[in-house]
């Protein structure tokens, strides 16, 4: 199984680097801490994982895990028809993880997309700004500790009265 | 001859283009540099429909947030509709019978139709072709009438369950459906007859916006756009879910790559999704359409909560905080082949019975993100045309 | 003159109503169209519905040009200057539906980036409910509009009143 072997390839290569690996739902799950995650996912592009699908994070907070928050990459290789998923583990203190963006274009705007909503910052990243919520925006929505309702932000627009009066 | 070797001087010019703009579908900006007519540099800005799903998700136990997901992409809710049970399914572990996932086929392949013909209508509407929108939108409305009598709604249909649908078709149905498809291939005939050939259409269409192949993996594209560049996904056929390896139609490749192999994918595409459709109700298998409901993972039949008390308690029992759906702690990610790409909904449940975490793979985000990539070089007059090419649907771009 | 002749050429009305009645059979919208209640106000103007039987189907994408803004759609707290800015380009007299949920109320997105319904801020002539509601509907809450105008009194446009 190619996937197996690429696993210890990685797990030789970075030794204190690979926490665990483990299955969920039949899906292969790498879990990493967040220094090594370009040049390990570097080796999964040259091993036939040509297509990023999709990034995203998991605010750990009450779920626990490794760190604080998890940026997670959902790997697939147009070849052998085979997914896999990468999870770096980012500290609370400092929540910032090697961008890659040089690898895979796609990268850009979801980095970004993290940035905004869970606070956590790519080095490397060409352009690390809000995307969703507006540049005034404060707070990362998606943490586990923002509120759903905001804090007010929806409320805080001047109030137009019609400048003709109508009965 | 002198006034075209030696071009006008012009200054930059930057010009804000949306987000209330009418080819912008909604909500898109768009910052472009502009020396003369020609785009020497675009920033799409995004995130004027942000609506915060993914924290709401939070929140909604899996069944509630199925309709949420209809709003998500409102072309084809169905398709989001069936993404999100199957990942749910798929984290608990849940089989749904044969017939369930038959309905589930012939009802996306039906919002796929009634996507592509709105897509391609739209296109045509921003290049100055009202006529193709008129004829699709006819077609909408019929397809439309089709999903109303499944699932008693136009549009926001919220029509799975989790481990199943809310009701069976009705009866007749199979009849409806046909007759709705021979009307497809009358329209999709007439559009090509109006737009294949015709000359301001090629000129608009060809060599705009053209995607290398390289250039589209590298930027995660999915779906239509991917394959009009050649490559050949589709995760129908790939990674077939819900019993799509039981029929038999073609992956429609082009590969020039632009905005016109774009627009001829997504018209084939319709014709196979007729075919998947007529197989679908060719075999379409007998049986319920939801699980034993005694496992306590779906809500039980309307009928038996509107008239037995055995069913009402149950159905209490079922929506009740700390009873009912009680996933494992896990995770799980399936992707599904919607009309825009690669739709995929990750979960995380930490065993309570809302999720812990659902992040929806939008395509929209990752096709849109090409685009300033696109532009550069065209002519502004360009942008609607990529724009309506790539088929951004801001609910689901920003959620 | 003769009688008939008089009977079937002047017309005696008030200017109120005169005015009245071309403003309410010309509205022109401004579709503020964003989600999934804009998908379906292109279905109001589309073959089957076709909003043209009432009046209303020119519809201008520039605020300067409207009179009537269909707000369909959720209004995120991005969206929100630019919908003030849309309402403060147009000029009166000027008439707003809120259609569907969404912009209503909110419907069901109560979180943090979703305006809680756009009369919170700009003044909303008639609400169409539904999630989304169905082009009949939208049909309904443009007749009852051109019912408000049809009522409207002319000396209740001062200007002495802005503020
Ligand atoms: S009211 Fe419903 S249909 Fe309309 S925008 Fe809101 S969620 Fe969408």
């Amino acid at each position: 199984m190619p996937l197996a072997k690429t696993f210890s390839f990685i797990k030789d290569k970075f030794p204190e680097s690979v926490y665990d690996v483990t299955e969920s739902s039949g899906e292969q799950i790498f879990h990493i801490r967040s220094e090594v995650v370009r040049d390990v996912l570097e080796i999964f592009k040259e091993k036939g994982f040509n297509f990023l699908a999709d990034i995203t994070a998991i605010d750990n907070l009450t779920l626990g895990g490794f760190e604080r928050y998890a940026v997670v990459y959902h790997l697939l290789s147009h070849d052998s028809l085979e997914r896999v998923t990468v999870k770096a583990y980012v500290a609370e203190d400092k929540p910032s993880i090697p961008s890659v963006e040089k690898l895979w274009k796609t990268a850009d705007w979801q980095e970004r997309e993290i940035y905004d909503l869970f606070g956590i910052t790519f080095d490397g990243h060409p352009n690390m700004v809000r995307i969703m919520n507006p540049d005034d925006f404060t707070g990362h929505p998606l943490r586990k500790d923002y509120p759903r309702l905001g804090n007010k932000e929806r409320d805080d627009y001047p109030v137009i009265k019609p400048a003709f009066k109508r009965k | 001859m002198k006034i075209t070797e030696k071009p006008l001087e012009t200054e930059r010019m930057v010009l804000n283009f949306g987000p209330h703009h009418p080819s912008t579908h909604g909500t898109l900006r768009i910052i472009m540099e502009l020396d003369g007519e020609t785009v020497v540099k675009a920033t799409p800005e995004i995130g004027y429909l942000h609506s915060g799903f993914e924290k709401l998700g939070e929140d909604l136990d899996f069944n509630q947030y199925i309709t949420i997901t209809d709003r998500m992409n409102y072309l084809s809710p169905l398709c989001n509709n069936v993404a999100y049970a199957l990942v749910a399914e798929k984290l608990m572990d849940i089989e749904v019978t044969k017939r369930t996932r038959y309905i589930r086929v012939l009802l996306s392949e039906l919002s796929r139709i009634a996507d592509h013909i709105l897509n391609i209508g739209m296109l045509a509407v921003d290049l100055g072709a009202l006529t193709s929108f008129l004829y699709g939108f006819r077609l909408r409305e019929d397809i439309y009438d089709l999903f109303e009598m499944a699932t008693g709604t136009r549009l926001t249909t919220s029509y799975t369950l989790v481990g199943g649908l809310m009701r069976d078709l009705p009866e007749g149905y199979g009849k409806e459906v046909n007759r709705v498809l021979v009307e497809t291939d009358k329209i999709v005939n007439d559009i090509e007859t109006l737009l294949n050939k015709n000359r301001i259409w090629q000129d608009r269409t060809k060599e705009i916006g053209v995607i290398s192949k390289e250039d589209a993996i590298s930027y995660g594209l999915s779906g239509p756009m991917a394959r009009a560049s050649g490559i050949d996904w589709d995760l129908r056929v790939k990674e077939p879910y819900s019993s799509y390896e039981d029929f038999d139609f073609d992956v429609v490749i082009a590969l020039n790559g632009d905005v016109f192999d774009r627009y001829l994918v997504r018209t084939e595409e319709i014709r196979q999704s007729m075919k998947i459709c007529r197989q679908a109700l060719e075999k379409m298998p007998s049986g319920d359409v939801i699980i034993d409901p005694g496992l306590g993972y779906s809500l039980p039949p309307k009928d038996e909560v509107y008239n037995s008390i055995e069913g009402l308690i149950y159905h209490f029992e079922v929506t009740m905080p700390n009873r009912g759906m009680m996933p494992p702690v896990g995770e799980a990610y399936v992707p599904t082949e919607s009309p825009n790409g690669e739709l995929g909904f990750y979960l995380v449940s930490d065993g309570t019975r809302t999720p812990y975490r659902v992040r929806t793979r939008p395509p929209s985000l990752m096709n849109y993100s090409i685009f300033s990539k696109l532009i550069e070089g065209h002519m502004l007059s360009d942008a609607p045309a990529i724009i309506g090419s790539i088929n951004v649907i801001a609910g689901e771009l920003d959620r | 003159m003769d009688q008939d002749y008089i009977k079937s050429n002047v017309l005696t009305t008030t200017l109120e109503s005169a005015i009245n009645w071309g403003r309410k059979h010309s509205l022109w919208p401004m579709p503020f169209g964003t989600a999934c209640c804009g998908i379906e106000f292109m279905a109001v103007l589309a073959s089957r519905t076709d909003l043209a039987r009432f009046g209303a189907e020119a519809i201008r994408f520039s605020p300067r040009q409207s009179d009537l803004l269909i707000v369909a759609g959720r209004i995120s707290i991005k969206m929100m200057p630019v919908l003030i800015r849309i309402y403060e380009q147009m000029p009166e007299p000027k008439w707003v539906i809120s259609m569907g949920a969404c912009a209503s109320s909110g419907g069901v997105f109560d979180t943090y980036s979703v305006i809680q319904g756009i009369d919170r801020f700009i003044p909303v002539d008639v609400y169409v409910p539904g999630c989304p509601p169905r082009p009949e509907g939208v049909v309904d809450g443009l007749m009852k509009l051109q019912k408000k105008v049809g009522k409207e009194k002319l000396s209740d446009y001062t200007t002495s009143n802005t503020s």
